[in-house]
């Protein structure tokens, strides 16, 4: 399980920068203020994580149960939560309350892990969800223009083989994208910059931990 | 510009160039532009008109065309872009349009274009 340091934030879009030698890195903005609203214990609750919180919260919008437990954690109420794993040492640097800064957790150049949910594209045909070529627009094709073709032989096997490509729901699936280099980290305006596309539309929430894959990710001299 | 979120619309802002003159379609320009190779890095001159201007902040670039032995040279530059050492505006020109794609099929005389000094 991924136990590295991480944050949430919310996608603000992709825009590209400039290297120091001039190349262009296209890249995308997250925008990361988390607040640590609790704290799991393995005495309590049987592992250790830490509890972040992102955006506002309207009291209007906000069930009495949460507002309890807001009101227990003595923090303002927060739209998203997310719980993140962490081994016990690194949950007690942080107090409940405490905001997440971004130069703390990341550095410029590290490799990170994102998670998001994709853009949902709703029931797909094959060639939008599985980019089949389609059927001929011509030559008296008939009402099969979009479709997959055949999906099975006749006697052997005399079935459908499972996995088949076929239609159905596309996006709106909570995917990860590893190994993404953090260009720029900007704790003041709390944006970080991450090379490269992540899942989600704007605005939608992301998780950036520590890339798994490479033992946090952190830069060789670290 | 207009409907980008406005913390883009600030970070880029934070790369645009003020240092470039107000060049426009069909003025004829001379781009400056740092060639890296290996240690060592020189300066490339790159002369002609520019057929094109993609507007769009830091994303922006321009199209500039000429013709070298005979063969017709594009080279598209990434407006903002700190490779580029300068830009040296040579002449004005006078066009109607804003994509110059005209001038890919005239050669010689036909593909000259109207200086604004002469107007």
């Amino acid at each position: 399980m991924n136990q590295y340091p991480g944050v949430i934030g919310r996608k603000v879009g992709m825009t590209q920068i400039f290297n120091a030698d001039g190349t262009v890195v296209p890249c995308t903005v997250v925008e990361a203020r988390p607040v640590v609203v609790a704290k799991r214990t393995q005495a309590q609750d049987g592992y250790d994580a830490i509890v972040l919180g992102i955006g506002e919260r309207k009291e209007k919008h906000t069930s009495k149960p949460l507002a309890g437990f807001f009101k227990k954690q003595n923090v303002s109420p927060r739209r998203s939560l997310r719980e993140l794993r962490c081994p016990a040492e690194y949950a007690a640097k942080y107090e409940v309350g405490q905001e997440v800064r971004l130069d703390e957790v990341f550095s410029e150049g590290q490799f990170v892990d994102v998670q998001g949910v994709s853009i949902g594209r709703g029931f797909s045909g094959v060639m939008r969800r599985h980019n089949f070529k389609g059927q001929s627009q011509t030559h008296g094709t008939h009402e099969y223009e979009r479709h997959g073709g055949a999906i099975g032989t006749n006697m052997t096997p005399g079935r459908t083989l499972p996995g088949m490509k076929m239609p159905g729901q596309h996006g709106n699936r909570t995917l990860s994208v590893l190994n993404q280099r953090v260009v720029k980290v900007i704790p003041d305006q709390n944006l970080l910059l991450i090379r490269g596309g992540i899942p989600g539309s704007r605005n939608s929430l992301v998780v950036v931990r520590g890339a798994i894959k490479r033992r946090g990710g952190m830069p060789k001299s670290a | 510009m207009s409907n980008i979120a406005p913390i883009l619309a600030g970070l880029e802002q934070s790369q645009i160039r003020t240092d470039l003159p107000a060049f426009r379609v069909g003025d004829t320009v001379a781009v400056h532009y740092r060639i890296v190779e290996g240690d060592k890095q020189r300066i490339q001159v790159f002369r002609g008109t520019v057929i094109k201007r993609h507007r769009a902040g830091t994303r922006g670039t321009f199209t500039v065309r000429k013709v070298s032995f005979n063969v017709g040279v594009e080279r598209i530059f990434v407006t903002h872009s700190p490779r580029i050492e300068k830009v040296e505006l040579v002449s004005r020109g006078v066009v109607r349009r804003a994509r110059l794609y005209y001038l890919r099929n005239l050669s010689g005389k036909a593909a000259r274009i109207k200086d604004a000094k002469d107007r």
